[in-house]
Order: C-alpha cells, then sequence, then structure tokens
C-alpha cells in the first residue's frame, strides 16, 4: 500500500510562459477514499434521454388535455358590476376563505408571512433534522405541549367559527393520540405513525388544512360568501 | 457502392470538423466524452456528468421537479406566441382574446395549452416541494436548495397571479381586485405597495400594463436564474439525495492507490486522450 514514490509532480502554472498550461500528473501514491458507492450512471446519454422522454410523453398529455378544456373568457372587465361571489384565482381560494374567517391583517398579511417563513426555516431545525419520533421520548411532557398547541389553534379558529380549519385540525390530533395510546405492536398505520417526528405532524396538519380550505373556497362558496353545493 | 447505415452516418456526421467545433468532442463514446458532453456544453453543465442509479428511479422524485421545468419551458414558448397577438390596454386586451378564439389559426389550442401549463405548474410546484419535504431532501447540504426552491414556489405563483388580469375579462379584473386589495392591509407599507403594482389607486390600464411587464419580463427572467441555480445547487450539493441510510450506512475508508501515470494537457483537444 505504501510503495515509495517513484515520480515527483511537475507543474506548468506559469500561463504566460506556458498557454496550455500542460500539467504533469506522474506515477505517485494518492489517497483514495473508498467507501460503499451507490451505482452510478453516467448523465449523458441516461439522465438527458430519460428527460427527453419524459418531456415528450408530459408534452403530449398536455396537448391533449388543452384540446378538449378551454380556458374560460367572461365579459369584458367592468368596474360597475361586481359579480358575486368575486373570487381569486383557485390556489388563493384557501387564503380568501380565511378571509372570510379572520380579520384581514391576519389572514391576508400575517398568516402568508408565517407560512413563507416556517417554509424557509424547515432545514435549519436540528430536531427536524435528526427526524426522531414526535412519540420517542419525553412522552408525557410533549403530549402535553402538542395538545397544548391543539387547544389553542381550536379555540383561535372555532371562536371564528372556522369550521374547515377546526374540522382536519381535530382528525389530525385524534390520529396523534391514537398513535400516542396505540400499543407497541399496532397495526401497520399505528406503528408508521408513532414513527414520525414533530415535522412531520405540522406539515401533513398544514397540507390538510390548506387542501380543505381551498377545496371549500373552489367548490362550497356561493354569493356572499355562503355555504352552497355548487353542482345545485 | 453500399450506402452507409443511419449509425455510420451519425458517426462520420459526429467526426467531422464542423461537429467537432461546436460541441467539443466526436462521438460520445468513453465515459471521458460523455462526461465533456455535459460540463462541455453550456446548457448541460449545470447538471453532474455521473448520477446515482438510485436517484434516477421514478419514485425517488417522481420527476416533479422536471414537470416544473418543462412546464416552464412550454409556458416560455406559447407565452411568446401569446405575445404576437396581444396588446397590453385595456379594450384591446380584451378583444385580443376574442381574436386568438376567433381569428387566429390554433388561437384557441395556444391559449387553452398557456393557461392549463400555469394552473398545472403551480399544482406540481407545489407536489414537487411536499415530496422533498416527505423524502428529507431539504436536509444539509441541501438546506439552502430549498431556499432557493421557496423562491421558486412565490415567483411560479406571481408569474401565474400576474398573467390572470391579461385577459381583461370580468374573471380577470375582479380576481385581481380581491387580490391587491389584500396588499393595502399591510401594515405602513400597504397602501404605497398596492399603489406601486397597480400605478394607480383602482385596476385600470397603468395596472395592466404593469402586470404585462412584470409577466412577460421581469418575473420570467427571475424565474429563469433561481431554476439555474436551483439546478446548479443540487450538483454542487452531491446530487439528489437518496436517503440517509444508503448515504451513510458504510462508513467512508482511505486507501492509497496507483495511480496510472498520464500526462493531462488542459486546454488543447482532447481527442488526444480518447484511448484511456
Ligand atoms: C419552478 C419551480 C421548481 C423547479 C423547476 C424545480 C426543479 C427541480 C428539479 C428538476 C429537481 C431534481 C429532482 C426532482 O425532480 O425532485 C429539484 C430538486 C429539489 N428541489 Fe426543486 N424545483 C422547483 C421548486 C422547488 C420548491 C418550491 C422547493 C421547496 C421549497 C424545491 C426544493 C428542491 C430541493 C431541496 C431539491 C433537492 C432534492 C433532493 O436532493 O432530494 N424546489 N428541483
Amino acid at each position: 500500500m505504501s510503495e515509495k514514490n517513484s515520480y515527483e509532480v511537475g507543474f506548468g502554472s506559469d500561463a504566460v510562459k506556458n498557454p496550455q498550461r500542460i500539467v504533469f500528473i506522474t506515477k505517485k501514491t494518492s489517497a483514495k477514499v473508498k467507501g460503499a458507492q451507490p451505482r452510478q450512471l453516467m448523465s449523458y446519454p441516461h439522465v438527458v434521454l430519460r428527460e427527453i422522454i419524459a418531456f415528450e410523453i408530459f408534452t403530449v398529455a398536455l396537448v391533449v388535455v388543452a384540446l378538449f378544456w378551454d380556458a374560460p373568457l367572461e365579459q369584458l372587465a367592468n368596474p360597475l358590476l361586481t359579480p358575486n361571489p368575486a373570487k381569486a384565482p383557485w390556489y388563493f381560494l384557501g387564503l380568501q376563505e380565511l378571509l372570510h374567517y379572520l380579520p384581514p391583517v391576519v389572514a391576508g398579511v400575517l398568516i402568508p408571512t408565517l407560512v413563507v417563513v416556517g417554509l424557509v426555516v424547515i432545514p435549519y431545525f436540528d430536531v427536524n433534522i435528526k427526524g426522531e419520533p414526535l412519540w420517542a421520548s419525553n412522552r408525557r411532557r410533549r403530549l402535553a405541549a402538542f395538545m397544548g398547541g391543539v387547544a389553542v389553534l381550536l379555540i383561535v379558529f372555532g371562536i371564528h367559527e372556522a369550521f374547515d380549519v377546526v374540522v382536519p385540525t381535530v382528525a389530525f390530533a385524534a390520529l396523534a393520540l391514537a398513535a400516542y395510546f396505540a400499543p407497541p405492536q399496532g397495526g401497520r398505520l399505528m406503528r408508521y405513525l408513532r414513527a414520525q417526528p414533530l415535522s412531520w405532524w405540522i406539515m401533513s396538519w398544514f397540507i390538510a388544512v390548506s387542501l380543505t380550505l381551498t377545496l371549500v373556497g373552489t367548490f362550497f362558496r356561493g354569493p356572499g360568501w355562503s355555504l352552497v353545493w355548487s353542482w345545485r | 457502392m453500399a450506402y452507409p447505415s443511419r449509425e455510420q452516418w451519425l458517426e462520420r456526421l459526429r467526426n467531422t470538423r464542423v461537429w467537432k467545433s461546436v460541441f467539443r468532442r466526436g462521438p460520445a463514446r468513453t465515459n471521458r466524452t460523455r462526461s465533456l458532453a455535459i460540463f462541455g456544453n453550456l446548457f448541460l453543465h449545470v447538471v453532474p456528468a455521473k448520477v446515482r442509479e438510485k436517484s434516477l428511479r421514478v419514485r425517488a422524485t417522481y420527476y416533479l421537479g422536471s414537470f416544473a421545468f418543462f412546464l416552464f419551458i412550454v409556458l416560455t414558448v406559447t407565452g411568446i406566441l401569446l405575445m404576437l397577438y396581444y396588446h397590453p390596454a385595456a379594450l384591446e386586451a380584451y378583444s385580443d382574446m376574442k381574436d386568438l378564439r376567433f381569428v387566429v389559426s390554433n388561437g384557441v389550442l395556444l391559449r387553452n395549452l398557456h393557461r392549463l401549463a400555469a394552473q398545472t405548474m403551480v399544482l406540481v410546484v407545489f407536489w414537487h416541494m411536499y415530496h422533498v419535504f416527505y423524502r428529507g431532501g431539504y436536509r444539509p447540504p441541501r438546506e439552502f436548495n430549498w431556499v432557493v426552491g421557496v423562491v421558486l414556489l412565490l415567483l411560479t405563483l406571481f408569474l401565474s397571479y400576474t398573467g390572470y388580469l391579461l385577459p381583461w375579462d370580468q374573471l380577470a379584473f375582479w380576481a385581481i381586485t380581491v387580490g391587491t386589495n389584500i396588499i393595502g392591509y399591510v401594515p405602513l407599507v400597504g397602501h404605497r405597495t398596492r399603489f406601486l403594482l397597480l400605478g394607480g389607486n383602482i385596476i385600470g390600464e397603468n395596472a395592466l400594463l404593469r402586470f404585462y411587464v412584470l409577466h412577460c419580463v421581469i418575473l420570467p427572467l427571475l424565474a429563469g436564474l433561481f431554476i439555474a441555480v436551483h439546478f446548479w445547487r443540487i450538483q454542487k450539493d452531491g446530487g439528489l439525495s437518496v436517503g440517509e441510510s444508503e448515504e451513510r450506512k458504510e462508513p467512508l475508508s482511505v486507501e492509497a492507490t496507483q495511480v496510472e501515470q498520464e500526462t493531462v494537457t488542459v486546454g488543447e483537444s482532447d481527442e488526444r486522450k480518447e484511448q484511456l
């Protein structure tokens, strides 16, 4: 292994004298990191081809859908004629739904800011990086803190009768409680839930709430933002 | 005289002086020339020359990031074509939409494609973010690329939103009214920001022009820039994550090995080293 170096390394590093910068790497012993490197493939052609094929299939699918689904066009814009309800694009309907319940500064400014800040800091939390299951240790203290958080959320949104926040929140709290009390052998679902860290619970709750809000805002809101069945 | 097969013909083409002058290489036969095909190309050099086989499996990414990028390309192409027919002025904008439907050949398809791709992109980018989250793709050293991703998410939303006003129909006008009213609630700077964005206190000609410039110039440029950074960071952060267990299972060991004697000439034609 430790064979003696039989050659020196020569460097042509003077770019002015030697514009081609010839570098001689000669026979010598060098360190090589050996680990269990997973199998690798050359990007050209493996990645490039796959991406091209995926692009083609995807584009064809997109064109097919676009042939049958027409972009809407309503009457000319008229500032004097307010439609009821006036709806934002679907991806903001969750926010508009919140706006219906909470004061505008909270729903329109505070909450979106918190969401963006929350997303940005995700990778900078150590607890989150280690990914320790929520119910693995310190169980009683954590349960108290967790349920405290849930209670605050339920009170805040309950006061404002935001049922489409309350329902998914209650559902998630129930799942977390079930995972806490389930016997160690438990079913597959319980074993899966028990292995999840706090970040998983928060993100999944967030997705569930925003989906519910968006769906209700899109399909179940009519004139005056009242609840309606959109297909009636 | 036998005609050359397609393969032979391509082979010959790739060995021509012109081909080599354009692509900086001959046929990509060896791993070296395959690497060159990646990093000798301005557009491909942001991706790694080698990737882990695991990261190519569909389940690793569902190609969601790629789909987001494809949608961006489709949107750029259809968007530029739409720009050929569109005037960012209140009455013309709407009649241009009518023209696209009744006069321009394939105008309906063009508009449908652009609109569909825009909506799908919002969906796909969210999905990509959630998928990366559940796979732990944000863990060090990839923290910053996650942050770049959040910027991309916001840019995607703004792009979609600014485009929403351009048809200048009732749907567009009132959706933007609802949204921009919220900006007014931001403490201290809200009203001024809204005024700056709309070029006035209400949505009118000025707002349309400003949204047009944002939608067609400023935001796409920013998005393109951040997408490039995003891809480049994937390479610099060591390729896609394939899950902690696989990356850390076996401890690394350092071993001294004999390196073959070789002479590398940097900056000259690389063909000389083909035999290696
Ligand atoms: C225009 C929007 C976006 C485009 C075009 C895009 C594109 C891509 C592509 C092509 C990949 C490679 C693998 C894959 O498909 O997953 C990737 C990975 C990644 N993306 Fe995105 N992305 C976008 C938005 C986002 C967002 C919103 C986030 C998160 C907030 C994000 C975070 C990441 C991270 C952390 C990785 C590395 C994942 C890993 O190493 O496992 N990206 N992105």
